[in-house]
Formats: structure tokens, sequence, C-alpha cells
């Protein structure tokens, strides 16, 4: 691409090329060797024999063939995957969004609940998922303690494969301060005068959240599923500690940990990058599923760079 | 912290009981004054059940990590003697120090790194003109929402294989000179809202680009430095994965997340130094975040609504 031309307008606005590239040659140089490169090595191993060892040799599709039709686990990640974005996503946009209007309507005390709701967010992933698999644990944690003294049914959760997910979902609800904070600010942004109006009107609060809060807050609605779908696609973490901490509880903790613990109920696509890359080290299958992940996140990114005004505005 | 700014200044209940006193009260004000009593206690009951959920967590945590090897072990939510000494325990435990150490120098490089190499292209991206920036545009935005795991094969034989850098952080420290996707668009979208003059002004004094860009565009831009460079040391703090390819095989390379991790393999049966550790873990980051609290959330707010 030729960074030069573009001398249409005044000359105060209009770059030269050398300085363009000057500025731009940081990204372009990681964009070539941390982006370009590795995806077009990550196509070609996706069609070869390779273990790290010697040199790979070319299998044709044979690589993906083994993992669309003889790995039942890469159905089951994406199976998993698909529960996370319709329950996790939209649970934890519906809580942020409630959260968020809780803390708008709060007179007294609003900085200390601010950041009392905001606190979870901060928690290291690695940690976080270490106190739930702690505060769920079946035997002595204290959640499933009290549901007991209370009288009521005391989930596997972690360790059983019904509620592994939802563990997991709750555990994204607790560190819900990053759309907290976003609906917040679109909250405080919309007109006052709207609600006024409404309220004239006859309207009652349902109808005011329905008729003036959502259509004006419906973009922050739209940019928290969208970016909520993308993080899905890349949860791993989470998902990783969560089944070998409980794997581990179960006295599994001998052999070496495979993700999806337990019974492959929270695998997903980047844990079996993973497994398959380096603990079974067939780099041929890891790159197939890193493709189709990759396939699957550009999709989605599409959908938000279609909204010109923000991702991709510009002043000129 | 804003605590006690905003603590009691406006609660209609407390006026109500004054309001007899004052004079005549309509029958409608006092159904008026009813309700918003009545709103007042809905809304901060509400309030307090969700400051149970996000803050009991820590609670029971902090409570367990206190308590005998023996006690953590039952169902009790108090302990009954408070050890203290198990935090000294898990500080002495070897490597805890060298992962301190390792996950400092990780966050503190990486985010340092990050802005000097995102500035300069977030600003040619922002304000130069050139024939395909939406294309480099698009291409950051595809950067920025790319899972780790799609390139990391080839990523790790680079490195590891190529280089010699298994074993090490240098693999997830180096690419950070490389301009960080999520900080490049971060620091546009606000340097998209400083307004043209005040670089054509620095132009027609005679500036260079990199005269203008660190001594007007760097001194307004300061907000969303440090918002990014927040981001960036939490990030580099909180990652699991990337020390996991490149640093598991080596135990004096290894960080926090990682080795807290391993730390609760060793120490299954432990919660209670597990939950010291995962503590220690927690909290440099929530002591940061009361230092810097405005600029972060001004950050999370410029990644959302600006949009």
């Amino acid at each position: 691409m030729s960074l030069a031309s573009a001398t249409r307008k005044g000359a105060g606005a209009t770059a030269p090329a050398a300085r363009t590239l000057a500025f731009l040659s940081p990204w372009l140089i990681g964009f070539s060797v941390f982006f370009l490169y590795p995806l077009i090595s990550t196509i070609y191993f996706s069609f070869t024999k390779y273990n790290g060892f010697g040199s790979p040799t070319f299998t044709g599709l044979k690589n993906w063939d083994y993992v669309f039709n003889d790995l039942p686990a890469f159905w089951q990640g994406l199976r998993n995957t698909l529960w996370l974005v319709v329950v996790m996503v939209s649970l934890r946009v519906a809580f942020g969004l409630g959260i968020g209007m809780l803390i708008t309507k709060i007179k007294s005390g609003v900085g200390f609940f601010r950041t009392a709701f905001y606190l979870p967010y901060l928690a290291p992933p690695v940690a976080a998922t270490v106190a739930f698999a702690f505060l769920l644990n079946p035997g002595t944690g204290p959640v499933n303690h009290f549901l007991g003294e209370i009288g009521l049914p005391q989930p596997g959760w972690f360790a059983d494969p019904n509620w592994s997910k939802p563990a997991l979902t709750l555990l994204a609800m607790w560190g819900v301060g990053d759309l907290m904070v976003i609906f917040m600010a679109s909250l405080l942004d919309v007109p006052k005068e709207q609600y006024e109006a409404a309220e004239l009107d006859g309207a009652g609060p349902f109808q005011r959240f329905r008729y003036v809060t959502l259509p004006n807050i419906s973009p922050i609605i739209m940019f928290a599923v969208v970016t909520g779908v993308i993080q899905t696609m890349q949860y791993y973490t989470q998902a990783f500690v969560a089944g070998r901490v409980a794997a581990g509880n179960a006295g599994n903790s001998g052999q070496q940990f495979e993700p999806g613990y337990p019974n492959g109920s929270t695998w997903t696509l980047p844990q079996m990058v993973y497994n398959l890359g380096f603990q079974r080290f067939n780099y041929g299958a890891a790159c197939v599923v890193a493709l189709v992940l990759f396939v699957i996140s550009m999709a989605v990114t599409s959908v938000l760079m279609r909204r010109k005004s923000g991702f991709m505005a510009s002043d000129d | 912290m804003t605590l006690s700014s905003t603590l009691p200044s406006e609660a209609p209940g407390k006026r109500t009981g004054r309001g007899v006193a004052r004079g005549p009260v309509t029958a409608a004000e006092r159904v008026a004054r009813r309700r918003a009593l009545l709103n007042w206690v809905a809304v901060h009951s509400l309030a307090i059940a969700a400051g149970l959920f996000f803050l009991l967590p820590f609670v029971f945590v902090f409570l367990t990590s206190v308590m005998t090897d023996s006690q953590a072990l039952t169902t009790d939510y108090w302990p009954t003697s408070w050890n203290w000494g198990n935090y000294g325990k898990v500080w002495n435990t070897p490597g805890f120090l060298t992962w301190w150490r390792n996950t400092l120098l990780y966050a503190l490089a990486g985010t340092v790194l990050t802005v000097v190499s995102s500035l300069p292209v977030a600003y040619a991206l922002a304000k130069f003109r050139f024939r395909g920036r939406n294309l480099a545009m698009m291409a950051v935005i595809s950067m920025m929402m790319l899972p780790p795991q799609v390139t990391i094969i080839p990523m790790y034989l680079f490195w590891a294989k190529q280089l010699g850098l298994g074993g090490s952080l240098w693999p997830l420290i180096i690419p950070m000179a490389f301009g960080d996707a999520f900080s490049i668009f971060l620091l546009r979208q606000f340097l998209l809202t400083i307004p043209k003059e005040y670089i054509e002004a620095a132009r027609i004094d005679g500036c260079g680009e990199l005269r203008t860009l660190l001594r007007v565009v760097l001194p307004m831009a300061k907000p969303a430095i440090a918002a990014v460079a927040l981001f960036q040391f939490f990030y580099c703090w909180n990652d699991y994965f990337g020390p996991q390819i490149y640093a598991s095989s080596n135990h004096d390379a290894w960080t926090l997340s990682y080795g807290l991790e391993s730390f609760k393999g060793a120490h299954h049966t432990n919660w209670n130094l597990t939950m010291a550790a995962t503590l220690l873990v927690m909290a440099p980051v929530i002591v940061l975040f009361f230092f810097a609290q405005k600029a972060f959330i001004e950050g999370v707010t410029l990644t959302g609504v600006k949009g």
C-alpha cells in the first residue's frame, strides 16, 4: 500500500510518507512479526504433521478431518462456548445494567457502594477463580454450608458437570465492575427532560425504562454484548484453573491435568489449542482449532467494525 | 476515597421527621414524602444485598486465611484463633519472592514499553492523513480482538525453538516494544478528541511532528496515557496463559498468577495457606486501584462510551 500521495487538501493536514512510516514503524513490525507471520504459519501447519521435532510433513486435510470427525471434545467445546455466549454473556450484561442503574439511584454512600461493586473486577482471574473454588467447594465451602443450613440443595459446582458452567457464570457476574462503570456513565448521559416528559405523560417506572432508558443506551448494550462474545471466545484462565483445582480436590492431582474437568463440561476452544499443542504435541490439529477460533472471532469483530461512528471514527 | 464526601447529605428519610414542625403539610406532600422514603429504603436494601454479594467472598477468603490447618478443613465461618503466621508461611515459600519479582518486572517493563511504542502509532492514526489509514485501523482492531491462542503455536516455535528464549518471560515482554493493539486503539480514541487547532498552532510555530507530540499532545493526553498504563500493568499482572506457555518449564521465571495455581496444587488440603496466598496476589492490584481510582474509571469509560 502506498502511504504517500494524499496531497488533496491543505498542506498542514497532509503527512509525508516517510514521517507517517516512522511513526507507524513499531506497530508495522509488530503486526508483521506477531500477527501476519504466525497467522500464515498457522494455516500452513494445519495441513502438516508436526510435533516440534524434525520438520513438518504435508498431510493435506488429515488434521481437519481429525478435528471435525474424530475429536468429540471439539464439538463439546463449541457447545460449551455457545452455552457461555447465551447464558453467561446475557446474564452478565443484564446484571451489569441492573447494578449500573442501582448505583445511579443510590443517595447515601454512593462512593462506598461504587468501590465495593467494582472491586471484584480487579481481582486477578487466577486468584478470583481459586477463591471461588474454595467458596463453592462442595465439602467445606461456606456457600454450600449456608445452603445446607437454610435447607436448600447443595450443588457440586465446579465438581459437577451440570453445575460447572453455572459456577463459572457466577464468577463472571461477581466481576461485573467494568460493565457497571460503562452502563453508569451512559445512564447519566440520558437527558433528564425525557424522563420528566415521560412522567408528565403518566409513564410508570417500567414504561420509563422501556421507552426512555432502553432506546438511549441500546448502543452501549450492543457494545457490551459484542465485547462479551469476543471475551467468551478467548475464555481460558477461569475455566482452566477451576477445572484443575476441582480435579485436584477430587484427588486426581497425580497425573497431568487435561482441561475440561469435570466430564468435558468446561472445554473451550482456546484450552483445546493448549491441550492439543502443548500437552499432546499435535501441532497440526492445534492449528486447525486455532483457525476455527480465528474465523469465529473475526466474524464477531466485523459486527463491531460496522459501528462506523464509534470504532472507526476519524476527525476529518 | 470518595467515601465521606457523599455520605448522608441527601437522605429524604431524615427530613420526614422534621417536616411536621415546619408547618402545615398537604396530603399530597405527605404521600410524596412517604413514597420517597420507601424508595430510599428499597434502593438501599438492594444496594446492601449487592454489596454483600460483592464483598462477602473477600471476607470469607480472609477469615479462612487466618485459620489453623485443621480448622480450615471444617465448615466453620469464623476462626477460633487468628494465625497471622500463615501469611509469613506463604511469603517464605520457596519461590514466592522470585514470582513477585518476576511479575513486577513483567508488569513494569511491559507497561513502559507499551506506552512508549503505542503513543506515536496512535498519534499517526488519529492525526495524520494517509492512504490506507482505515485499513490500518481495521488491522489494529482485528489484532485487538484476536485470541492469543490463535497464533501461539508458531509464536512458541519462534521464541523457544528459534531464539532459545523458552523458560523466560522475554517472549512476553519483547513484543510490547512493538505496540499493543488495545493501547493503540484506546489512545487513538482519546487523541481524536484533541482539537486540530492545537496541533496546527504548534506546526505554525515551527515544531516538528515529534516535538508536537511530546510538547503539545503528550501533556494533554495524560489521562489516557495513565489509563493505558494501568490497563497494561493489570494485564501483565493477571496474565496466566503467557507465563504458562513460556515460563512453566523454569520455576525461576514463574509469575504470581502461575505460581498461585501450582501453590494450590501443592497445598491442596491447606485452604488456609491457599487463601492467604490468594489475598497476597490480589492485594497489590487493589492497593494500586485505590491510588489511581480516577484514572482507572475514566479509562474503562473511554473503552465503551466514547464509541
